[in-house]
């Protein structure tokens, strides 16, 4: 080994493989997949399959776009919220002034990614920590959804989507059911499937995906080589609105109404996942893949718990110990990954 | 490389458009007839899910638990108890359930068009369903057997009744979820009971110092207010502090019970506390589906069966403290 320069030996497929950052999240997947499968009699059958899907999948769409946002080394709490705040506008404009529901959509997705331009824009204005800006806007953002909810409805929940127009289209292709062998399959999984697919896509294979590392890297030495920081950044937060306005849409049209107070705290969730995916806090290492499998382990444990008829007044306990040992086997894995890099 | 990205934008069209083609559109589901695969079994011990939306550790959810329980306990039924705040997530519990093909299913709705597929999805698996507490209007409608709860606008207007027979002239009544719809219902209820000025205070519940403040600077900043209505027993004995603190005369009503709000009562800090017995809740639904299934019984005859409004105030104190000691009341 000696007479080889170590950077050009090739690996082992075994270290190959630990140095990919979504395999802890992989293991965690099959761990926790395996319990809940001896644990719960139903958790494998074809509706049982069909239930943890559907909740890790609109979870899965903001982790994914999340996830490429903490690689790029900002944060966006009010990434829950926003899922709230789409759903209203949509569901304002479409039950209270009687727009189609595909315009009402439009809209919804032009403030949603005004709002995403506005937090890049002023993390790079003013170089306050996004963790700072975004808190703002979740603020801002959970304040307005309460206020005009209210001043607009009287009450605080908007609903009779089901009643407007275009809402059969629109439903089709955000909130409609796959049959599998007898089985509904909400289409949201199909979404999930398809945003995670993309993102790693466009972190691995394109120049964006390039741009995205270096600057969650070292936002100044990729400025330096000519990354433009600014663009990237501002792109990723648009990213993570864009995602909330999916999955709000997704929600609206299937849940056909919206409580102003939804959302809040989900931010934390998106994170989590992101994080249990391999993504680091500090930016610059991460996987869209992994905070897709993330959500995975997120979506099992949560009602495979509820499967194997456990009290769940300690639901939070198994999901703390369950987050924490993720993250735990993630960090040996990335340790392992170092020293053979090395 | 523009043409190879081109290639693969439309393969993936032209994939999602074949998956699309198996879809079924939200406002197309049609009803088949019978009852699929998963119709429950009709021997063995029942299993009842109950899916609240209640919060964890929520005082006033703990006992529809408590009854829920109890009733599988005395009557030999699994019961499962369930809870999600969030409609979205609530609805997903519910699938859960049904998945799991409950012999039962016992369901508060508080969103109800939210969870309408899923009760619905689970009527037509031939789960016999029974709504608490919330979705009375929407009940029947939904293909429930019947509805156990008391009303929130009936109960409400109970409210503000008492406090007009106070002889109160403006009130304030404290939300203390902001985005909550029963707790909008109660104030409405309890405006058009009351009839006089009515005002809302939002506060939040997870933060009592500041409910506290938030109440102390209402009453001291308008001395008019001589009444105020909380609708969670917590925020109750930050109202009782709040008032004292700011020298008002404004005098409390609550809804739901605690220890806490019955000592208050005792002392006259709380004039009275609207319980809406929340634990028959829990019971009775558990002994309807026993029954309906045993026997084919129905109760309500198609009416809901209300477990309140009932007024707790010095009279009657006494008695259901004791039952509130112990997680029943």
């Amino acid at each position: 080994m000696t007479a080889i320069d170590e950077r050009l030996a090739k690996p082992r497929p075994l270290d190959r493989l630990v140095v990919r950052p979504e395999i802890g999240a992989l293991i965690g997947a099959v761990v926790v997949f395996a319990f809940f499968t001896v644990a719960a009699d139903q958790f494998l059958s074809g509706d049982g399959v069909a239930t943890w899907l559907d909740d890790a999948s609109t979870l899965g769409i903001m982790a994914v776009a999340v996830s490429l946002l903490m690689i790029g080394g900002e944060f966006d709490l009010s990434a829950g919220v926003m899922t709230a705040s789409t759903s209203l506008v949509t569901a304002i404009l479409a039950t209270e002034a009687g727009l189609n529901v595909w315009l009402a959509l439009l809209v919804s997705l032009v403030f949603a990614l005004a709002v995403g331009a506005f937090n890049g824009w002023l993390v790079l204005r003013t170089g306050l920590p996004s963790f700072i800006v975004t808190l703002g806007t979740f603020l801002a953002l959970q304040g307005l959804n309460l206020g005009v909810t209210k001043l607009v409805t009287g009450t605080v929940a908007v609903s009779g989507m089901r009643g407007t127009d275009g809402y059969a289209s629109a439903g089709f292709v955000f909130a409609s059911t796959v049959d599998i062998g007898g089985t509904k399959f909400q289409i949201s999984i199909l979404w999930w499937l398809g945003v995670a697919a993309a993102a790693a896509w466009l972190l691995v294979r394109t120049r964006f995906g390039n741009w995205v590392f270096a600057v969650g890297g070292s936002a100044q030495s990729s400025r330096a080589v000519g990354v433009p920081v600014a663009r990237t950044k501002i792109l990723l937060f648009m990213g993570t609105a864009l995602a909330g306005w999916l999955v709000g849409s997704i929600n609206i049209l299937r849940f056909a109404t919206v409580q102003a107070n939804q959302g809040i705290g989900l931010e934390f969730q998106y994170i989590i996942a992101a994080v249990i995916g391999g993504c680091l806090l500090t930016g610059g290492f991460g996987s869209a893949i992994g905070a897709a499998i993330g959500a995975l382990i997120f979506g099992m444990a949560r009602q495979g718990i509820v499967f194997a008829r456990w009290d769940n007044d300690w639901f939070m306990l198994f999901l703390g110990v369950m987050l924490l040992s993720a993250v735990l086997v993630n960090n040996a894995f990335r340790r392992r990954a170092e020293r053979v890099r090395r | 490389m523009t043409s190879c990205r081109f290639g693969k934008v439309a393969a993936l069209g032209a994939v999602a458009a074949v998956l699309l083609a198996a879809c079924t559109g939200p406002a197309a589901e049609e009803e088949s007839a019978a009852p699929t695969a998963n119709a429950p079994l009709s021997s063995g011990p029942l299993k009842v899910a109950v899916v609240s939306h209640g919060t964890a550790g929520d005082a006033f959810w703990n006992v529809v638990k408590n009854g829920a329980e109890a009733a599988g306990k005395e009557l030999g039924v699994e019961v499962e108890y369930n809870a999600d705040g969030d409609p979205g997530n609530q609805a997903k519990l519910i699938d859960n359930a049904v998945a799991q093909r409950v012999g039962g299913l016992v369901v508060s709705m508080a969103n109800p068009e939210a969870l309408k597929p899923s009760v619905e999805a689970a009527v037509h698996a031939g789960i016999p369903v029974i709504t608490i507490n919330s979705g009375e209007e929407h009940s029947a409608e939904y293909g429930a057997l019947t509805h156990v709860g008391q009303s929130e606008t009936i109960a409400g207007e109970e409210a503000g009744k008492r406090f007009k027979q106070l002889g109160k002239a403006k009130l304030l009544c404290v939300i203390h979820e902001a985005g909550n719809v029963g707790q909008a219902q109660r104030c409405d209820g309890a405006k058009t009971g009351f009839g006089g000025a009515v005002q809302d205070l939002q506060v939040d519940i997870s933060n009592p110092a500041d409910a506290e403040s938030r109440i102390r600077g209402a009453v001291r900043s308008d001395p008019s207010i001589d009444a105020v209505l909380t609708l969670n027993s917590q925020v109750a004995a930050r109202a009782v502090s709040a008032a004292r603190a700011a020298g008002s005369k404004a005098q409390i009503g609550t809804f739901d019970l605690n220890s806490d709000v019955v000592a208050a009562i005792r002392t006259g800090d709380v004039v009275f506390a609207v319980d809406q017995q929340q634990y028959e809740q829990g019971y009775l639904p558990v002994l309807f589906l026993k029954l309906y299934r045993d026997n084919a019984n129905v109760v309500g005859g198609g009416k809901p069966v209300l477990t309140g409004p009932d007024l707790v105030d010095k009279s009657t104190v006494d008695k259901v403290g004791e039952y509130v000691r112990r997680g029943t009341r």
